[in-house]
């Protein structure tokens, strides 16, 4: 993919409604890199959790409602590694041998994951201006096997020249979100983000930056949780990465 | 050695009460140590044997063609495996129920008049409950991998499909052991516990008026069972006693002996970390007259079971390229967590929840689809690429939708187990506001629109806090800074 | 219908699928040429890396180290096949004090005997995979399959000019899909099992202890 001086935002439901400072964060970064950023206010949802819950004709409706609302060639910039693999991959699965396979696949090829259009598209500088510290990466599950954003995300983290990148035990494991799983099974959940938020804790970070709001929904719900516990006086933040990088090479305030 | 009750009252438990079984074993400390250790130890094993990314890519591909190609054919391997078979003088019986696979054992049994039966590793054997069956017809069946020995004297299950006993451990073995072996006293040396093991099991594998085992592999061309073990178990209980009877689901036939080598090899190193098994047992028929051991009579039994359902189904056919290797479950951060009995079925983990439905019905099974987060290390590791995340998705949709609806064909048993109109209901009201912009600004701060990511409170509040809406929405904020801006 | 039938016409009804893939014959890549030494090293180090004993040895001197090495293990006797090349030699040469020599029987009492009072047994074998460390046994009439099963030792002699590269090169090379024997086994390694807590333990159910003994 060639640089685009045009793109399309695709913020995610979770960031529109829980962190819309990444989605702001990310805006101010694409702009300041001289993209000119457009953000449908038709868009909605990427239609997952239908999808994953078995409920193919809503998945596939919204998907449609999700096409229409970015028309033309220009790359779509997705928020979030999961939803990302859920419009790149699994839209040609849900449309597969029906009359939009064609317009779906068109679609689906415009697909960059945030940290992937940075690194691979734009190849951004970033000018660190905040202190030294120490960070540690979750990748979400969809978003490192589907979108391999594992490398482009610790990319990122290694373009800030004051951030030591910590890999926590068990890295690729899963943090237990699944969408519909913490519902459908709320204790192995539960077991798997305390497991999750205690490697973050023990690895030397002080917090935790994913470029997969789902994931973060989980694990700082759990940190936040935990927070005042006994054995975790100190506060562990978590935020999504566009917000960090704004953070830490902004030249105005948020 | 004495037996428990407990087992029949385990058979009264529904097996789809996943969710009491899950909570529990979440909750037990101790085991979820225990797996986790084991599980990094099985990963790590497993690593070290595909250092080579390129390699293990081609290998896996193979692995692949040579279960589909066999699958493709699988009715012709059966007969041809079948003819060749009975050509080496082993008699094959046919099998579509656990009923009738446990009749036809028995049948076998009595016309030997026998009394006991002395087993090599056979999960198969689990799925048609065989020792419980043979147990109400007197007849005693038992264990000898050791593992399984261990299990059966617990009287539990087999928590794992390669390493029965994984979630026992040494000190709760050296307490079973010094309990329920006659003349044993408490030991933690591993050494000495499988001594105690050898020692107890030395003459019933002698004294077995039968054996039994597993099969890995039933070769079509030369009609021969390959069985792969470390003991040595399996080959004593297929050359000691006077008849071998092998059982063996209809799927893992391999059209040629040419075939066996790239799949042994991904098994082994898949399954345990090893470039191959102590022992690769071929067998292809009974003693010869002039033989001086080795059993007088092989017979084969293939069950169906489901698989033919699977079968018939493109999609879920690729549920029958599995080997059993089990490294989807080693490396599944959710069996990792609850363990393999919270799963409740012979099969658990990931394998277990696509194999299982077919098995069981999806009306027993209802909830084994959606204990995956779909994060994809299962694929990632499955040495024939069988897309198990795809086929958890396809068995999810196949659990909320009723066979004969909209053009919706019946694929499965159990089909529809989780529907319901409330929840077909709220997936559409989902969508509608999904696809209506002013529906989907309207309704942000409603909880409808958000049922599907603030669920039921008290189980996310339980160990996160509920997450708060932002006071503006993503859209408002760029519709100002846009505004801002021009 | 039996349940062949029943079971044959489901798979024959949903066979043809459209979308199932149908691969195309495995291609057998050969083995990487290698020399004769090194497939006798890699042979070495696969099988020593399981826990077996190794000893390179001359077609003459090697029953001498047989005697030794039951000398050393205080081993009171020996279980061989008198009728084949191998058992011969070691029975020709076969010191007549020291450790005695068995043969297998066919009376019923036999078993007990094999199973309770045997402490080794000395077999060949047909040849050797280098690739995993695996020796090829098709037991014979001469050489029965319990041989290198039931006693706690095993001794095996192989000849060195029949090691191969790999598993699918020595199926190949000895034609086995032509005739199977009615048993075949890839040894590789003494009995062992990690079934407690992980913990390797050698000895499960068969031989504690596989001595190879290469003949040069």
């Amino acid at each position: 993919m060639h640089s685009n001086s045009s793109i399309y935002l695709f913020g995610t439901c979770v960031v529109d409604l829980f962190f819309p400072q990444a989605g702001i964060s990310a805006l101010k970064i694409l702009e300041r890199e001289g993209i000119q950023v457009s953000y449908p206010q038709a868009q909605s949802c990427c239609g997952q959790p239908a999808y994953t819950s078995g409920y193919l004709d809503d998945a596939r409706r919204v998907a449609l409602a999700q096409i229409a609302a970015f028309p033309g060639e220009a790359p779509i910039v997705v928020l979030s590694g999961s939803c990302a693999g859920m419009m790149k991959h699994h839209y040609p699965t849900l449309f597969s041998g029906m009359p939009e396979e064609t317009s779906v696949l068109q679609f689906s090829a415009r697909i960059i994951e945030f940290t992937a259009y940075l690194v691979e598209v734009l190849n951004i500088q970033l000018q660190d201006l905040g202190p030294a510290e120490s960070v540690a990466l979750h990748t979400s599950c969809t978003a490192r096997r589907e979108m391999g954003t594992l490398h482009t995300g610790r990319e990122l983290l290694r373009r800030l020249k004051h951030i030591d990148l910590k890999i926590h035990d068990h890295e690729s494991e899963c943090c237990g979100f699944g969408g519909t799983f913490s519902v459908r099974h709320p204790d192995i959940s539960a077991a798997m983000v305390q497991d999750k938020t205690a490697a973050l804790r023990q690895c030397g970070a002080s917090k935790v930056v994913s470029a997969d709001c789902g994931c973060l929904l989980n694990i700082t719900g759990a940190l936040q949780k935990q927070q005042g516990e006994p054995d975790h006086k100190v506060p562990f933040a978590g935020l999504h990465i566009a917000e960090l990088i704004w953070q830490r090479t902004r030249g105005e305030p948020l | 050695m004495a037996t428990h009750p407990r087992r029949a009252a385990m058979k009264t438990e529904t097996l789809h009460d996943f969710t009491s079984r899950s909570r529990a074993a979440t909750a037990d400390g101790e085991q979820r140590k225990k797996f986790r250790s084991a599980m990094d130890f099985l990963i790590g094993k497993r690593a070290a044997q595909f250092p080579d990314t390129a390699q293990w890519t081609a290998l896996r591909e193979s692995g692949q063609q040579i279960r589909q190609r066999a699958l493709a054919r699988l009715p012709d391997l059966l007969a041809q495996f079948e003819k060749k078979a009975q050509q080496n003088g082993m008699t094959v019986h046919w099998a579509e129920t656990p009923q009738e696979a446990n009749q036809i054992i028995h049948g076998i049994l009595q016309q030997q008049q026998a009394r006991t039966l002395i087993k090599g590793k056979s999960m198969v054997s689990e799925e048609i409950e065989l020792n419980h069956y043979l147990q109400t017809h007197s007849i005693k069946a038992l264990e000898s991998d050791m593992g399984e020995f261990i299990v059966q004297l617990a009287d539990e299950k087999p928590s794992h499909i390669i390493m029965p006993a994984i979630h026992k451990s040494k000190q709760e073995i050296a307490t079973l052991f010094a309990a329920e072996i006659d003349d044993t006293a408490y030991t933690e040396d591993v050494d000495e516990l499988i001594q105690i093991g050898r020692q107890a099991l030395r003459r019933q594998f002698l004294n077995a008026d039968a054996g039994l085992s597993g099969v890995n592999f039933a070769i079509a061309e030369t009609g021969t069972l390959c069985l792969v073990e470390n003991e040595g178990n399996g080959r004593l209980s297929t050359s000691v006693p006077r008849v071998h009877i092998a059982i063996t689901g209809i799927e893992k036939m391999l059209e040629n002996l040419a075939d066996l080598p790239p799949l042994l090899t991904l098994l082994t190193r898949s399954a345990t970390g090893q470039p191959i098994t102590t022992y690769v047992n071929l067998i292809s028929g009974p003693r010869r007259t002039d033989e001086q051991d080795g059993p007088e009579e092989v017979h084969i039994v293939l069950l169906d079971n489901g698989r033919s359902q699977a079968y018939a189904d493109v999609q879920l056919r690729q549920t029958l390229q599995c080997i059993r290797c089990g490294a989807c479950m080693n490396h599944c951060p959710v069996y990792t967590r609850i363990g393999g009995h919270a799963y409740g079925t012979t099969y658990p983990g990931p394998i277990g929840s696509i194999i299982s439905p077919h098995l069981l019905g999806l009306e027993e099974t209802r909830d084994l689809p959606s204990a995956s987060t779909l994060c994809g290390a299962c694929g990632d590791v499955c040495p024939v690429k069988i897309p198990i995340p795809e086929l958890l998705l396809r068995l999810r949709v196949e659990n909320v939708t009723r066979a004969g609806t909209k053009d919706h064909q019946e694929v499965m048993r159990g089909q529809g187990a989780k529907y319901r109109l409330s929840e077909k209901l709220a997936w559409q009201a989902w969508s509608l506001v999904n696809v209506k912009p002013a529906l989907y600004l309207a309704s942000r701060r409603s909880v409808t629109g958000l049922r599907h990511l603030i669920p039921s409170a008290k189980s996310w509040t339980q160990v996160r806090v509920m997450p708060k809406i932002a006071p503006q929405s993503l859209h408002e904020l760029i519709k100002a800074h846009q505004e801002k801006k021009s | 219908m039996s349940a062949r039938e029943h079971i044959l016409a489901k798979l024959y009804n949903s066979r043809d699928q459209a979308g199932w893939p149908v691969p195309m014959a495995l291609e057998i890549t050969p083995p990487q040429p290698s020399s004769a030494a090194e497939k006798c090293a890699q042979l070495k180090a696969m099988m020593a890396a399981v826990h077996t004993e190794i000893y390179e040895l001359s077609s003459e001197n090697w029953p001498g180290k047989v005697t030794e090495l039951m000398h050393a293990k205080h081993l009171k006797n020996l279980l061989i096949a008198p009728q084949t090349a191998t058992g011969r030699q070691l029975q020709d040469s076969w010191p007549s004090e020291g450790p005695v020599l068995k043969y297998y029987q066919q009376q019923e009492r036999w078993k007990e005997e094999l199973f309770f009072s045997v402490d080794a047994a000395l077999t060949g074998c047909r040849s050797a995979v280098a690739e995993t460390g695996s020796l090829v046994l098709w037991p014979t009439p001469a050489e029965p399959r319990l041989m290198s099963l039931v006693p706690p030792v095993h001794f095996v002699v192989l000849d060195s000019r029949n090691i191969y590269a790999t598993l699918p090169e020595v199926m190949q090379a000895e034609n086995w899909a032509a005739a199977m024997p009615t048993n075949a086994l890839l040894i590789s390694g003494p009995s062992k099992t990690a079934d407690i807590q992980q913990t390797l333990a050698y000895g499960a159910h068969g031989p504690k202890e596989l001595v190879l003994l290469i003949i040069a």
